[in-house]
């Protein structure tokens, strides 16, 4: 095993570990922070796979930006209610079922990768041409479609979200 | 490999030593400064015109009481100072300081130095909240609301000269400049100036700390070595802070007949003199009007010089 397949197993299994984490502290909080150290970690797993971009982006905008949002609304919950978060929420058949989705999906895409179908234009491109560039160029070409999706999906959703919180102020 | 690996310790150590140095005479630095533009003389006592101050203030925060308050979630409380040291020196790893002198050269520096800057804004966050005071807490979601806010126009600031560089490293950022990008790029270079100054919670922006209403803001629960980290934090970050300006806006180490890092040297310290400056001349924010010129005045230009920048490099 070379160098960089240990460091990348390491950093695989600590973020695998503190993702469990995540879901199994009591305390809001320290269940952020568990989540920066395991995204950070997925990060490290990026690097080790020649995706700097991706490995940056990972940590700005889900260590930093949403963790951040998150930790923000926490700290305005209540200190005891804040330590004592419930673990089931009565939502398993929705959980299971979301899992299982999950499960066929990343096994699809690992099925595909192993067979060999899947080494997509964004490896050629990125031997060429770097990272960034390519990414940028698949973003805004062969990908604009979906990204524009993506883009509206979130205004939607921020629009959404300043609609709730204007009504429970007027009230 | 092994030779390698030495020069690259050598580098590290180096640039580690020198940045640590200068963060503990920036704090000399700082109060002999201040004192001057006050017509005071700041310290003199420890050494020839208190040469040897933080040596000593180093070495009394080491042997203070460690005290960590009953309320405290003792976890966080220790992890909180360690994210925002270990943040804010990690960057120094990717300052070019010449043309063949930086510790690593990766192709997203800027990125890496904007995203490692937004982790450690979450230290100051979980310093708040882990103290268990009220003051803490208000003073950590102070500092959550405004750096949140003002890390969205330092980036975008840097996305003007960004496209006319046309990388994200910097050293490349730094040879494709022929003039300083500041010619090219003078609104940009305004935002990010006063972004920066929000960023590092200095005067005018100091509202995370705000001694007259939040007592020390998020460090007040914090003493001996646990307080300095925070210290030194901010300190780094502020020589982080300037590094960039005169990485995109002053051309780095670009300049005639002395070598580049001391043009490099030059143009930090003479960003490093005006935040300096400008905490001895103006008054602090209204946390309401500090919002207020971020997302009504300073979003608009700052959106605005990206769109402007974006047609006149299409149309030459």
């Amino acid at each position: 095993m070379s160098w960089e397949q240990i460091i990348f197993y390491l950093f695989a299994a600590l973020a695998v570990i503190f993702a469990f984490l995540t879901v199994t502290r009591r305390n809001a909080v320290h269940a952020a922070l568990c989540l920066i150290f395991c995204f950070f970690f997925i990060a490290g797993t990026f690097v080790v796979l020649n995706a700097e971009l991706l490995a940056a982006v990972q940590v700005l905008v889900y260590a930093g930006g949403v963790v951040g949002l998150m930790l923000y609304v926490i700290m305005l919950v209540r200190g005891e209610d804040a330590s004592q978060v419930k673990q089931a929420l009565g939502q398993k058949i929705i959980a299971a079922f979301i899992s299982v989705l999950l499960v066929i999906q990343i096994g699809s895409i690992v099925y595909l990768s192993f067979a060999g179908k899947a080494t997509g234009r964004l490896a050629q491109e990125m031997a060429r041409y770097g990272n960034t560039e390519s990414i940028g160029t698949l973003l805004y070409t062969k990908y604009i479609f979906p990204f524009e999706v993506a883009s509206v999906l979130l205004l939607a959703a921020m629009v959404g979200a300043i609609v709730l919180a204007k009504n429970k102020l007027e009230r | 490999m092994l030779h390698e690996i030495g020069l690259a310790l050598l580098r590290i150590i180096v640039v580690f030593g020198v940045a640590l140095l200068f963060v503990a005479y920036l704090t000399y630095l700082e109060r002999k400064i201040i004192g001057h533009m006050q017509v005071r003389m700041g310290p003199m006592r420890v050494g020839p015109h208190g040469l040897l101050q933080p040596i000593a203030d180093g070495l009394k925060l080491f042997f203070k009481e460690d005290i960590v308050p009953y309320e405290a979630y003792k976890l966080t409380f220790y992890v909180a100072p360690l994210i925002c040291l270990v943040c804010a020196l990690v960057l120094f790893a990717v300052i070019p300081v010449s043309k063949s002198f930086m510790i690593t050269r990766i192709n997203i520096g800027l990125l890496y130095v904007l995203s490692i800057a937004s982790v450690g804004v979450l230290g100051i966050i979980l310093a708040g909240w882990a103290s268990g005071s009220k003051y803490s807490l208000l003073g950590g979601l102070r500092s959550a609301a405004q750096m949140f806010s003002y890390e969205i126009f330092l980036g975008f600031s840097l996305m003007g000269p960004l496209m006319i560089a046309g990388s994200l490293d910097l050293a490349k950022i730094v040879e494709v400049q022929k003039v300083p990008m500041l010619i090219y790029q003078p609104v940009a270079f305004v935002i990010y100036i006063i972004a920066a100054l929000g960023e590092i919670n200095r005067v005018p922006f100091d509202l995370p700390e705000a001694e007259s209403e939040l007592v020390a803001g998020f460090h007040t629960e914090y003493s001996g070595m646990k307080f300095a980290y925070f210290f030194l934090a901010e300190y780094a970050n502020m020589l982080v802070v300037s590094a960039i300006a005169t990485i995109v806006f002053l051309a780095g180490w670009k300049g005639p007949f002395l070598p580049g890092w001391v043009w490099f040297l030059i143009k930090l310290f003479a960003f490093v003199y005006f935040f300096i400056w400008v905490r001895a001349t103006f008054p602090r924010y209204r946390y309401d009007q500090f919002m207020q010129i971020g997302w009504k005045i300073m979003l608009p230009i700052v959106l605005a010089n990206i769109v402007v920048t974006g047609i006149v490099m299409m149309l030459i």
